[in-house]
């Protein structure tokens, strides 16, 4: 990662004398399999808009290169009292409409997230209202201490209030209205590229905004310097076509090349491929909550309430094959809740159970089932890397123990239906982590379901654990060492009682042209801004 | 005349409220848009409110009726994925299919009757020999293969055409049209061809079989006895009675044509209607689905309606029965 952005920077260097400024335009022609459904910023809280958006517009904190917190719209914050931070606000900056940027632009753009209109809740929800002191201070309540409210804000992007109210979008667009909304198409920020043509599906492009604060610091040589003028992003759905435009020079940068490809696009002349990990996690998740599963011969009880069965299950699974062949050496194989560059993780935790398949059958004797059971693993086909595959090399290493699995492997439309329903008995869930705070895997996967607000939403296996609810809670409102202790504790409980079998994080690929630069993220989102187009 | 037509019309409606039926009750199936809609975090009170405003917790009838209603009046009301009317999506989409379409169809027609008139009558040569496995493959490949095959030579090999989008477009009034720039032209080369060349084997084979028969009658023995040129008989004569049934077979393929861009769409990232399905497919967008298949499935009845009005014009023994049996009642 570092290296990654110290090359970018030494790159940069080198060309000083002769991109600098914007003086000869560097246009990078831009593809990925998606498009974003919106540019309303507080609406759809999902990877492809945000890929967009966040080359458009700010938050009060942003990130550095390495993803760490950096100044954004705020050149400095600290936590006044256990309920109160205090963000002090960059002076001079304009929104691109020309609209200066204030405290009550700052007040409303985070009233605005809270709407319930707003998919971005979990970023705002201990938030209980924003407050301008003067005109470049803001304080923000908290309900609650929330000791990672900076790592949430990033993800909140800062709106101008007249021109929301102006275009009547003071409340982030809704399906409720039968009309289209003005910022499904337009944008207002104070990021690094301004829009300046959107065709939903086709074509978006984004220019330099010269007027961005941050193309100043980086004159001054603080981080990487970028030299891109235009961006211009266009889907390519279909996965040999989007690599065929990579090859033949139409596109410049593929965010999401096949895995398949890879080896092709690293020997090809002309193009490089650039390697990360993602802060995204593969999970199998057990339903320990009914009394006899939905999909299974097992009759008047549940076998995976049995720690001994998620232990021989866990057993049966040789990562290092799916490591291997399935992800053809593109994971980190892990035994744990997240990676590593979430904010919480302890390597002593991070160990799995190793593969062991006589273990797993004489766990599976002793916890009665000499003989095996069957069971329905499900399992999307079109969201995670080689999500189908890896569930069929899970089928088969469980059949090999005894456990007979058939496999329901369907389009994520279906499959997020199915388990949402909680109609599953055991599923392959993908996970990352936007705040990049234990926090966020914690309460939405393994809180008990409905204790608090954000708690458990997405546990569809309905674990519950009294002591682990008791760590989040702490989680929720300790800081320091205390919190990590609890993290800590958790992480421990997490491998020892096996709510869940951890997989692997996925690596991410970025396929570019040679002559194209731009520092790995692992939160799969380029930054522009670092971007060096020679 | 008029009660044909009208008979014609009546017989529509039916066939395409089966289509609007089977279509909604298809979308039962295909997942939950609520879910997608909702994104990673959200409560179970922002998810009932969601669905209560989407209607889908009304009986399904209470649903297909009031989505009848709304289609006769043209609202498909906004698009769960993009959050923008489905009309207008549509419309917006239209022009890049229907010019891809017409391009295939023309490459279909212009190149596949010479071929199967060349092919029809010089049938020992190497050349007809060779265009008949030609067409086999034409049969044979699937189309996104044949895409694919076309990019990798064309775009990745020689670098001559784009592999993907439409290039610039130019507006005017509301259809975008690619034929009026270079880029626009270059990157139509690539789709039509992939899209017409199972249409052009089809004619081609079509043609060569039909020329073959009338080459046999007793009227081109006659003229040439006459001592007529060859290429009056051939083109004169023979290939004209050809026509019939290939004009009729190129207009029913002209639907298929429309309705099968899907997948060259998808290869090429071409932005048409087809493309438009196939994203919206993956999100469980219902009103963008059901708002094509509608469309599909009217162009499909608009044109069985004029191949029928042409028969009708073309064929004189047509108007000659109904003539005689209205005389014998």
């Amino acid at each position: 990662m570092k290296r990654a952005w110290m090359r970018a920077g030494a790159l940069a260097a080198l060309l000083l004398g002769a991109a600098v400024d914007g003086a000869a335009a560097r246009t990078v022609r831009w593809a990925a399999s998606g498009d974003p459904n919106t540019l309303d910023p507080h609406s759809q809280n999902v990877g492809t808009v945000t890929m967009v958006l966040q080359q458009i517009y700010e938050g009060l904190v942003t990130r550095n290169p390495d993803l760490s917190p950096a100044p954004g719209l705020a050149t400095s914050w600290s936590q006044e009292e256990p309920t109160r931070w205090r963000f002090n606000l960059r002076q001079g900056v304009r929104f691109h409409g020309g609209e200066p940027f204030t405290a009550e632009d700052v007040v409303f753009s985070v009233a605005r997230a809270q709407q319930p209109t707003s998919n971005f809740g979990i970023f705002v929800d201990t938030i209980d209202r924003a407050v301008a002191v003067d005109e470049r201070t803001v304080d923000i309540i908290t309900k609650v201490p929330d000791p990672i409210l900076p790592n949430k804000i990033i993800s909140v992007y800062m709106m101008s209030k007249p021109w929301s109210e102006a275009n009547n979008v003071a409340r982030p667009q809704n399906t409720r209205a039968r009309e289209e909304t003005h910022t499904v198409r337009n944008t207002n920020g104070t990021g690094p590229f301004r829009l300046a043509a959107r065709e939903p599906d086709v074509r978006t492009v984004m220019a330099r905004n010269d007027a961005w604060w941050g193309w100043q610091q980086q004159q001054q040589g603080e981080g990487p310097r970028g030299n891109v003028t235009e961006i211009v992003y266009r889907p390519v759905a279909s996965d040999a076509t989007r690599i065929a435009a990579l090859l033949s020079g139409e596109v410049d940068f593929v965010l999401d090349p096949p895995l398949q490809d890879l080896n092709r696009l690293r020997s090809a002349s002309g193009t490089k491929v650039l390697e990360g990990p993602e802060v995204r996690s593969l999970y199998i998740v057990f339903d320990t909550f009914r009394d006899e599963l939905l999909y299974s011969d097992v009759k008047g009880r549940n076998p995976f309430k049995d720690l001994r069965v998620r232990q021989a299950l866990y057993h049966a699974i040789d990562i290092q094959a799916i490591h291997r062949t399935t992800m053809r050496g593109q994971s980190v194989v892990t035994g744990t809740l997240f990676p590593e560059q979430v904010n919480g993780y302890v390597r002593e935790e991070d160990v799995r159970l190793p593969y062991d398949q006589a273990r797993a059958r004489a766990l599976l004797a002793e916890a009665g089932y000499p003989n095996g059971f069957s069971v329905t693993l499900d399992c999307s086909n079109n969201r995670y890397i080689n999500d189908e595959q890896i569930c069929q090399a899970i089928t088969a290493m469980w059949a090999r123990v005894g456990v007979r699995t058939s496999l329901k492997a369907q389009p994520i439309a279906p499959f997020f239906a199915q388990i949402q329903r909680d109609d599953t008995s055991v599923y392959m869930l993908g996970w990352g982590v936007p705040t990049l705070d234990a926090l966020y895997s914690f309460q939405s996967l393994l809180a008990s379901r409905g204790s608090a607000p954000g708690d458990g939403i997405w546990n569809y296996g309905r674990y519950s654990n009294a002591r682990m609810d008791e760590l989040i809670a702490r989680m929720k409102t300790e800081t320091g060492p205390a919190r990590q202790a609890a993290v800590r504790e958790a992480l421990k409980l997490y491998r020892e009682d096996v709510p869940q079998i951890p997989l692997h994080h996925q690596m991410i690929p970025w396929a570019m042209r040679s002559n194209f630069t731009i520092p790995h993220a692992a939160n799969n989102q380029p930054y522009f801004r670092w971007a060096v187009m020679n | 005349m008029f009660a044909f037509v009208l008979s014609r019309l009546l017989q529509a409606v039916p066939v395409m409220l089966v289509v609007a039926l089977i279509s909604f009750a298809m979308f039962a199936y295909v997942g939950d848009p609520v879910s997608i809609m909702l994104g990673q975090d959200f409560t179970e009170a922002q998810r009932d409110a969601l669905v209560r405003d989407l209607g889908l917790d009304q009986p399904f009838f209470v649903q297909f009726a009031r989505f009848v209603g709304n289609a006769i009046q043209g609202e498909f009301g906004l698009s769960y994925r993009l959050s923008r009317p489905v009309a207008e999506l549509i419309a917006e989409r239209a022009p890049a299919t229907l010019e891809l379409a017409s391009c295939a169809a023309a490459i279909a027609l212009f190149v596949g009757v010479p071929m199967g008139v060349f092919t029809g009558l010089y049938r020992q040569s190497w050349l007809s020999r060779f265009f008949l496995t030609f067409s086999l493959i034409g049969v044979s490949l699937p189309t996104f293969l044949i895409g694919i095959l076309l990019i990798l030579i064309f775009s990745v090999w020689l670098g001559w055409l784009p592999s993907f989008g439409r290039g610039d477009t130019v507006q005017i009034g509301s259809w975008s049209t690619g034929f009026l720039t270079g880029s626009g032209l270059k990157a139509l080369v690539l789709p039509a061809i992939t899209l017409g060349l199972f249409q052009l084997t089809l004619i081609m084979r079509l043609v060569r079989a039909e020329m073959l028969e009338v080459l046999r009658t007793d009227y081109i023995k006659f003229a040439r006895a006459r001592g007529l040129a060859d290429r009056s008989v051939n083109f004169g004569h023979a290939l004209k009675n050809t026509l019939v049934p290939v004009i009729t077979i190129a207009g029913l393929q002209f639907g298929s044509i429309i309705a099968f861009a899907i997948v060259t769409e998808t290869v090429f990232q071409w932005p048409g209607m087809g493309l438009l399905f196939i994203q919206s497919v993956g999100a469980a967008d219902i009103p963008v689905m059901a708002a094509y298949l509608l469309l599909i499935a009217l162009v499909f009845v608009t044109i069985n309606l004029v191949v029928d009005l042409l028969y009708y014009a073309v064929d004189p023994r047509l108007r000659a029965d109904r003539g005689a049996s209205a005389r014998g009642t």
